[in-house]
């Protein structure tokens, strides 16, 4: 393993030095890029790097590596906004994963953009960790978004739940993933369930997920032991089946993301603040497993996304 | 008369509502314009031409033929709490247009705004660019919808018109959102952040009004219109700082600057250094001046106009 340093951010005089660092693996070929956090709310995501990193370096200890493959796993370029606790770029609330590309003679966060892209744009693959932007929890998954870029259907390799497909926004074209794809990788997001919260149990899934793959694609040697993948089910966005709050109070789940629900099941309510009187059932629109709850936010307003899930015929209650 | 654009129920005893001002002419039918503002909840130079349009409109109602439509306040909650972005939502709502019927509360917002505007024979959507950063009174045009909105921005009694290139992420603004759909829609920028700047606020005013006058809806306007200088992309040069610290500011925002005339210096008051000397790029216009002093390495200074 190497550290090296991408991108040393300056905020003198009032504040110190922050590096950005990489940390490489492997051989020279330039196999996968992994990218954790770029804003400031994703502790998971940091994690998740932090547990590859250690199974990374032993990999590479133990000969594991083959095909000259090499890895870089950036861990974060949010400190400057994780360390005074704000979830975008604390000067001027800009986003670093709407900023990509970057640019090298434009605003900081295009700045720090472009230095990050500049560094993993020529790998093969490429892997962000990324967040929502509602607060809430999703089933670990894969996704990517149908840029007309994308070269194949490798995201079934990671074997998590769902891999899940959807048509970009206007908005979208200024991410990390998409640029990728752009520029020629085969990129993927990883939702690895929470954001500002760590789940350790999620994110050794995630990484099992991150090895399977390298496996899969011959940076690893293939006869490597690993926990077994799940049946990948492929999803797209658009199918995904949401209920929005018709009303306006506190919200309290009783299911929690991952549950199987029935057409009907009441996954939570929300009720009046000062009478606590139930103001709507929040009831599952189908049959299925609830893939995102927006579960972290107990004030909510009328027309939230407060769920979601994934259709599914005959329900298996486990 | 105020009517609702959307209302919504907030999680405690408070309701979001989007409110517009319709004045309606008493000399009959004619063309409707909208005129929106506060988008950004830190962006309050629109707030001085909603009401003072308001106020002159109320009084010219015989003359008025057709309808304008004030929208002062897209983005009430970030107006009520000083910030830009959309509270507890911690998104740009000018990157959210056109919205979704089925999407989220802001998103939804966002349909419901562009569908009430929808139609209108001119939208007029004004900024006030940042905290950060002083503009000069200027209509932004993006390069695809030039041909038909640069002669009617041509009578908003402007300094500049600045037509800029395509992007696809701008396709989330509520401008691009209304040209889309045939409803031309003029983006203004001017003054600062959190401040009103009544001069530029009675130019755009004036502007508006010298407009309807052009547009059949109110009589002769007899005003003086300035003449706005038009530009594009390759006619703007931009300085940025590449050391972090305090901005000290030499040149005067709106003036006129010779080639490698110091703009300002980013000075650290920790050592008493001067870190970077910031000058001009070319001979023009200084439009654009940072206001905030703190800076960061890439933060825009300023944005000089080449004549």
């Amino acid at each position: 393993m190497e550290k090296k340093t991408i991108f040393t951010f300056s905020a003198l005089p009032y504040r110190q030095k922050i590096p950005v660092d990489g940390y490489y693996f492997g051989g020279q070929a330039k196999s996968l890029a992994i990218v954790g956090s770029t804003r400031g709310d994703e502790y998971q995501q940091i994690f998740v790097c932090g547990l590859l990193i250690q199974a990374l370096k032993k990999l590479e200890e133990a000969g594991d590596f083959v095909n000259d493959a090499g890895v870089v796993v950036i861990p974060s370029a949010s400190q400057f906004s994780m360390n005074v606790g704000k979830r975008f770029w604390p000067m001027d609330n800009t986003d670093i994963n709407r900023m990509f590309p970057g640019y090298d003679q434009g605003e900081t966060t295009q700045r720090l953009a472009n230095s990050i892209f500049e560094e993993v744009r020529s790998y093969e693959n490429g892997i962000q960790l990324a967040s929502f932007y509602l607060p809430g929890e999703f089933v670990p998954h894969v996704r990517y978004m149908n840029t007309g870029y994308h070269k194949s259907d490798d995201g079934m390799a990671f074997g998590l739940q769902y891999l899940m497909t959807r048509e970009p926004a206007p908005i979208d074209t200024t991410t990390l993933n998409y640029n990728w794809q752009v520029f020629g990788s085969n990129a993927f997001s990883i939702y690895a369930k929470s954001t500002d919260r760590i789940d350790p149990k999620a994110a050794r899934r995630v990484v099992a997920a991150i090895l399977r793959y390298m496996r899969y694609k011959g940076m690893l040697k293939a006869e490597l032991k690993l926990p077994a993948g799940r049946e990948t089910v492929m999803i797209d966005g658009a199918d995904l089946r949401k209920k929005l709050s018709g009303a306006g109070g506190f919200v309290h789940f009783n299911l929690k993301v991952g549950d199987y629900v029935d057409e009907g099941t009441v996954v939570g309510q929300i009720f009046d603040p000062f009478t606590a009187e139930c103001l709507e059932e929040l009831k599952s629109p189908c049959s299925g497993q609830i893939f995102y709850v927006r579960s972290e936010q107990v004030a909510v307003a009328e027309h939230e996304l407060m769920f979601s899930v994934t259709p599914i015929e005959q329900v298996v209650v486990i | 008369m105020v009517e609702d654009v959307v209302r919504l129920k907030l999680p405690v005893s408070e309701e979001l509502a989007i409110q517009k001002n319709v004045i309606t002419g008493e000399k009959g039918p004619g063309k409707r314009i909208c005129v929106i503002t506060g988008t950004h909840g830190d962006e309050l130079e629109g707030q001085y031409v909603a009401w003072q349009l308001a106020r002159i409109l109320e009084e010219k109602k015989a003359e008025l033929s057709g309808s304008v439509e004030i929208y002062p306040s897209l983005n009430p909650m970030g107006i009520s709490t000083i910030y830009r972005g959309l509270p507890g939502f911690d998104l740009d709502m000018n990157r959210i247009f056109p919205g979704s019927e089925n999407g989220s509360m802001y998103e939804y917002v966002a349909r419901k705004i562009v569908d009430d505007i929808q139609g209108a024979d001119l939208a007029v959507d004004i900024h006030a660019s940042n905290i950060f950063l002083r503009e000069i009174p200027q209509i932004r045009i993006n390069e695809l919808t030039a041909d038909k909105l640069v002669p009617m921005a041509s009578h908003m009694n402007m300094d500049l018109i600045w037509v800029h290139s395509a992007a696809t992420v701008l396709e989330s603004t509520l401008a691009w959102s209304l040209n889309s759909i045939g409803t031309p829609c003029l983006v203004v920028e001017m003054g600062v952040g959190m401040r009103l700047t009544k001069e530029y606020g009675d130019r755009l005013t004036r502007g508006i009004l010298a407009t309807m006058t052009k547009m059949g809806m109110l009589p002769e306007y007899k005003g003086t219109i300035h003449q706005p200088i038009i530009s594009h992309d390759g006619n703007v040069g931009y300085i940025n700082a590449n050391q972090s610290g305090i901005f000290m500011p030499e040149a005067k925002h709106a003036q006129y600057l010779k080639k490698g005339q110091l703009v300002g210096v980013i000075a650290d008051p920790l050592t008493g250094e001067i870190r970077e000397e910031l000058r001009s790029p070319n001979y023009g216009l200084l439009f654009t001046l940072r206001e905030y002093p703190v800076t960061l390495a890439g933060s825009l200074i300023a944005r000089v106009l080449e004549v």
